[in-house]
């Protein structure tokens, strides 16, 4: 079990039942457990539509787009069957925060799941969760069966005469496939290659019908959201991003851990003052504000409040919520490659700006890093991650891209300093060289 | 299983993990096998298992130390408990003891970044780590092995 930690400016929305036992279904029923959904049953789809519109509620995933809009793209009539799609996929570099929705309050999720099934018109839905989150796939599957059970799912749930079922799947692996297409071609027992778009999954998801698909912890707030009502939770963040969000905390902070803070809280305020600022006597040197994808804040740059909009403003992204923060004695070179290393691993291959460009990104930093550098490859690397920008059938190309970008336009000092084979001023002892790769 | 979905290719996935963790990798006849009974062809199979990281065709350890190096862990010392691991064990990266008891791999982010540094043995999860701690965990596998 993951520790949990927690300061007094938390608004506990989605994390209100951590720590209290929440995975049993009896516990989760004292809790509200399965109120939200009753009530959702008796409400119609357009009024659950609105109230999820209403409530300012955007994608936790890291895009941020309307959920209540997302759900409306889903015609009325379809001749295919259409899907609910719980994307548990988290993958993205600093997030671990769907994990703790998982492990401590399943049955809010599979609670999201079926309101959105209504809201739409769906009568099935699964919750896809990453590979490696074994014992939290363990827990979702006992929590399904403990709601099947009560008949809370499948046949003519709460005697309501509707039937609707919630299915487990399980990942092997894979970073691009938290991408919503891509997710899709998993599901469907492929490579998760992502599709081209248009058609968007509301109109042709899985198995070619309409599918809706949301990040685990956006479907978490959904029961919270019918039950509080769109105004109450519109209130708690700013206009056009309502509600709560988990940050993680990571990186050279003093005080890691995942926190429910208000939309909108300062990144400034949740460094210093949640996170209790930078240990070891280090000073504030950059912050990944939303997951790896996210370009770079530096440390005079931090005073921005976290929303969708205002992150965008300051030329980055709300992302994921999770925030890794940098300190001065980490080398913004070697981050860099580290970054890009990631994302050549996770390149599905299939677009060639992508799959080429994070290679020779890759290629260039690790010569770079070790000294071999020349000016013009400083340039090279930006006109090159720039040219990758909007040219693939997934983000991932552009994930690569922006963060790249984002370091060598604000550190070049940096990146300069690793020029004419100089030593890399960071370099710590036992790090020392890469381990010999036997295969991938 | 194959009731869950409208197609059975769609079971593909969770079956090869099923049988990896019965057998410790995805053997030829494994293969065969359960290209057979989701009616695949056996390149098809072998198309999708190399696109997951935690699918292998080779067989590993007894203990899969996958140790993360990614950004949150790397900025609080995962590499030097990467680099710990592999000195200790006297093995590189996807490479097995000669014991046959650990396996170790460098790994992107498993989602423990606000505990980092992190790793997973047989996907079970071992954070807030230092070297020390990296030495206790590896005795408590080896115990393991011997009971």
């Amino acid at each position: 079990m993951a520790d949990l930690v927690s300061h007094p400016d938390e608004v506990r929305v989605v994390s209100r039942r951590f720590g209290q036992g929440a995975t049993a279904i009896e516990r989760y029923l004292e809790l509200d457990g399965y109120k939200a959904v009753q009530k959702a049953l008796g409400m119609g789809p357009d009024a659950i539509v609105n109230e999820i519109k209403n409530s300012a509620l955007r994608g936790r995933g890291g895009a941020g787009f309307s959920t209540g809009m997302k759900w409306s793209f889903v015609p009325k009539q379809s001749a295919k069957p259409k899907y609910v799609l719980c994307n548990g996929d988290e993958s993205e570099p600093g997030t671990c925060k769907d994990r703790l929705i998982f492990e401590q309050d399943p049955h809010s999720v599979i609670e999201g799941v079926v309101i959105a099934g209504l809201a739409v018109g769906a009568a099935s839905g699964y919750i896809y969760i990453r590979g490696e989150y074994r014992y939290l796939s363990v827990i979702m599957q006992k929590a399904l069966r403990d709601a099947y059970a009560k008949g809370f799912l499948g046949k003519n749930i709460f005697g309501s005469g509707r039937d609707f079922d919630v299915y487990w799947h399980g990942g092997a692996g894979a970073y691009e496939v938290g991408e919503e297409s891509a997710l899709m071609e998993s599901l469907e027992g492929k490579r998760g290659i992502p599709r081209i778009r248009p058609p968007f999954p509301a109109v042709v998801g899985l198995w070619g019908g309409p599918t809706v698909i949301n990040n685990a912890e956006t479907l978490a707030n959904v029961p919270h959201i019918i039950l509080g009502g769109a105004d109450w939770y519109a209130k708690l963040g700013p206009t056009k991003n309502g509600g709560t969000r988990l940050f993680c905390l990571s990186g050279n902070i003093a005080k890691p851990g995942v926190y429910e803070l208000p939309m909108g809280y300062n990144l400034k305020k949740m460094i210093y003052e949640v996170g209790g600022g930078i240990p070891n006597g280090r000073s504030l040197k950059a912050v990944v504000p939303g997951g790896a994808s996210c370009p770079c804040l530096t440390a005079a740059e931090v005073d921005v409040n976290m929303d969708f909009d205002s992150v965008a403003k300051a030329g980055s992204m709300l992302g994921s919520g999770g925030v890794v923060v940098i300190d001065d004695a980490q080398c913004i070179v070697k981050f860099a490659l580290r970054t890009m290393k990631f994302y050549r691993h996770e390149s599905c291959g299939w677009c060639i700006p992508c799959r080429e460009g994070t290679d020779w990104l890759e290629k260039t930093l690790i010569r770079f890093h070790s000294g071999g550098g020349m000016m013009k490859d400083i340039d090279n690397m930006q006109y090159l991650a720039e040219n990758m920008l909007g040219r693939t059938f997934c983000p991932l190309g552009d994930a690569a891209a922006m963060p790249t970008i984002g370091f060598v336009k604000k550190f070049r000092k940096e990146f300069e300093d690793h020029l004419e084979g100089r030593p890399c001023r960071h370099e710590k002892e036992g790090a020392g060289e890469p381990l010999p790769v036997m295969a991938h | 299983m194959l009731g869950n979905y409208p197609t059975e290719r769609s079971a593909l996935v969770p079956t090869l993990l099923y049988a990896q963790d019965e057998i410790g990798y995805l053997s030829d006849e494994v293969i065969l096998e359960i290209a057979g009974r989701l009616k695949l062809t056996e390149l098809e199979v072998r198309n999708v298992i190399s696109y997951y990281s935690m699918l292998t065709t080779k067989p590993r350890g007894k203990f899969n130390l996958q140790v993360c190096t990614n950004i949150s862990c790397m900025v609080r010392g995962g590499e030097e408990i990467l680099h710990h691991c592999a000195k200790k064990l006297g093995v590189g990266h996807k490479e097995t003891t000669p014991d046959g008891l650990f396996t170790l791999e460098e790994v992107e982010c498993i989602g423990a970044c606000s505990w980092a540094p992190a790793a997973q043995v047989n996907y079970d999860f071992h954070e807030n780590l230092t070297p020390e701690k990296m030495d206790a965990v590896l005795d408590e596998y080896r115990k393991k092995a011997t009971q």
